[in-house]
């Protein structure tokens, strides 16, 4: 605003409001950020640049075995050596194996969380929207669900449907979409109860119309900054299985078994420390876009609700 | 009756409903699986009686209730079933029962996580309460940034930067067997208890901060703070009353937490506990085991919960004093 002399009400009046276009809202929004979010967001645009281009940047491909093993710099005291960061027990160059890695592993993190929004997302609005015995029943089962440990349940129908990526993605998705069930019922049960929500149906909507244009677009912010948690926790699930050997399988490069495969190593690291780069560094890569991911969700969790710690 | 006896058989009544749904979801599981039970476990070219006396052992020619009967009876006796390992085609059969499996691994696991909530519990109490009750200081926001920190951080990684960090002080391999003294038991699980320590403390501290801020921001804290009482009298008198309801909450949940969260560590360090075997078994496909440690897992975290679930209503001041 540039009027900034003194106050009049009858000025505020006569004012044409003027509604900020979404981009210049954007940038005021991003001018407050604090540097935490700042680096998140950068590391998150760093991530995606890298997974998006995967291809043109990995040096060699993604499952091309050479002949000869290196250790992390062995270029340094070689001198001719091509691998940058070594290559794995199997002679795969690991910085490729990283970047593919990216790709891989976030491909299929996004698609799980997507899939359990679309899921849990939808049944939740339901549950609100029908209310009586729809909602007991949905609720009901969902609480079944989530009284057994993830972490668990999913190894547990990994040991029947077998671990291939389809059947991960699936389980992941259908254990996570509780979680974003009970948190679309709770922030939906709000506003399904406003009268522009009777007022529609009143006038005859239908249960789609409902959900997508009354509702949702009054639940969205809690439901992005659900997103973004959402997706490091099926991220770490996904990253912890594989590392357990029951997710993503080789030769498909992802971050959670190169953590495991450069594990052999680790026992010698008192010897060498470079030894445990190769488990190392794809776990710093799950930790960091984690912990990215983490610091945008706080800010932006303090911006659309006002969440404060004081009260 | 008392509220608070109603409030509790009406929650215990809830845990035991829950309960007996997770063993039917566990034990309806089995019958998912593709193809022919028998062939799947003793091969392509196991003889058919030998199938069809494996499915009679299994009881796969009675119908699924009352199979899940007797599944749970014998569960509720002890009795887990036979492994599906060391069975062969040819129709020997050198399988342990599960129960023997599980037993000294149980104890294992049982052993970790006990270390662990003895020295996670008092450590994040006290840093989650002294970061309240000093909120927005320095000390507040860099116990705050750490613990963000270390809650996103997978577990391997942190398992991995302290076998880095501390590989020349503790054994990075934590084999232990039946004859390990205590002592050096203590010293061989000093690396993964201190992993899930940090997990643990960071979860359980940020829990703990939040809950005593959202007490003293009630208005009759401030009431209290207003009529003059001394700052340590309202911290014990009027908040701690209505803490240990959240406090017994973060317990139990980290608790629970804690007995998920050994798989990966356990894994990862080669201790011989319950979530290795699970691992093992579930890439083995070794269902019986599988079935049996899903069983204990769900039933632990969802007893836990109960148990979370009950302090708070028998401490809540409200049930206490009926109007």
């Amino acid at each position: 605003m540039s009027e900034e002399k003194t106050y009049s009400a009858a000025g505020e009046v006569a004012q044409v409001r003027l509604r900020r276009s979404r981009w210049e809202r954007t940038r005021i929004a991003l001018g407050k950020a604090p540097i935490s979010a700042w680096f998140g967001m950068i590391v998150i645009a760093f991530y995606a640049f890298v997974a998006i281009f995967a291809q043109f940047l990995a040096p060699f491909g993604e499952a091309e075995i050479f002949a000869k093993a290196d250790l992390p710099w062995a270029m340094f005291a070689e001198g001719q050596a091509q691998h940058f960061f070594g290559t794995d027990q199997i002679g795969r160059d690991t910085l490729s194996r990283l970047i593919y890695g990216a790709q891989n592993t976030i491909g299929i993190a996004l698609t799980t969380t997507i899939l359990s929004f679309l899921i849990g997302g939808s049944l939740g609005l339901i549950a609100v929207i029908s209310g009586s015995w729809v909602d007991q029943i949905l609720s009901r089962g969902v609480d079944v669900l989530m009284s057994i440990p993830s972490l668990i349940f999913a190894l547990m129908l990994l040991s029947i449907f077998g671990s291939s990526i389809p059947s991960l993605i699936m389980i992941i998705a259908v254990l996570d979409s509780t979680r974003v069930f009970r948190l679309t019922r709770s922030v939906a049960a709000n506003v399904v109860v406003m009268d522009y929500v009777e007022a529609a149906r009143l006038r005859g909507e239908g249960l789609g119309w409902v959900m997508r244009r009354e509702i949702l677009p009054n639940i969205m912010p809690p439901l992005v900054a659900e997103f973004g948690l959402r997706f490091s926790f099926v991220f770490l699930t996904i990253a912890a299985l594989s590392f357990l050997g029951l997710g993503i399988q080789p030769p498909t490069a992802d971050w959670g078994s190169m953590v495991r495969d450069g594990s052999r190593f680790i026992q010698f690291v008192a010897y060498d420390w470079t030894l445990a780069l190769p488990s190392l560094l794809p776990a710093g890569a799950v930790a960091l876009l984690t912990v990215a991911v983490n610091f945008v969700v706080d800010w932006f969790l303090h911006k659309t609700s006002g969440l404060r710690d004081e009260h | 009756m008392h509220p608070v006896i109603t409030t509790v058989l009406q929650r215990l009544g809830l845990g035991l409903l829950t309960l007996f749904l997770v063993s039917i979801i566990i034990f309806s599981s089995i019958a998912f699986l593709p193809g022919d039970f028998g062939e799947f476990v003793l091969g392509q070219n196991a003889l058919p009686e030998t199938v069809a006396a494996f499915r009679r052992e299994l009881g796969l020619d009675e119908p699924t209730w009352l199979r899940y009967i007797k599944w749970v009876t014998a569960v509720l006796q002890g009795d887990l079933g036979t492994s599906f390992s060391g069975r062969a085609s040819s129709g020997a059969n050198e399988s342990r029962t599960v129960v023997e499996l599980i037993a000294p691994r149980l104890w294992n696991t049982l052993f970790l996580a006990g270390v662990t909530a003895i020295v996670a519990v008092p450590l994040s109490l006290f840093l989650g309460i002294t970061a309240a009750l000093k909120r927005n200081s320095l000390y507040d926001r860099s116990v705050n940034a750490v613990t963000l920190t270390t809650i996103s951080f997978p577990e391997f990684f942190i398992a991995y930067l302290l076998i880095v960090f501390l590989a020349g002080y503790f054994p990075t391999l934590s084999t232990v067997n039946d004859g390990t003294e205590f002592g050096e038991r203590l010293f061989k699980i000093a690396l993964p208890a201190l992993t899930m320590t940090l997990v643990i403390v960071a979860h359980m501290m940020r829990m703990t901060r939040a809950s005593i801020i959202n007490l003293l921001a009630s208005p009759y804290v401030e009431m209290a703070q207003l009529k003059g009482v001394s700052r340590s009298k309202v911290i014990l008198k009027h908040v701690l009353p209505n803490a240990w309801a959240p406090i017994a909450t973060v317990i139990a949940f980290n608790l629970a937490y804690l007995v998920v969260g050994v798989v990966v560590v356990e894994v990862v360090f080669v201790y011989p506990g319950i979530g290795q075997l699970m691992v093992d078994s579930v890439s083995a496909r070794d269902i019986p085991v599988a079935q049996a440690c899903a069983l204990i897992f769900a039933s632990t975290y969802i007893l836990l919960n109960l148990l979370a679930d009950v302090i708070g209503i028998v401490t809540n001041p409200r049930l206490l004093h009926p109007r």
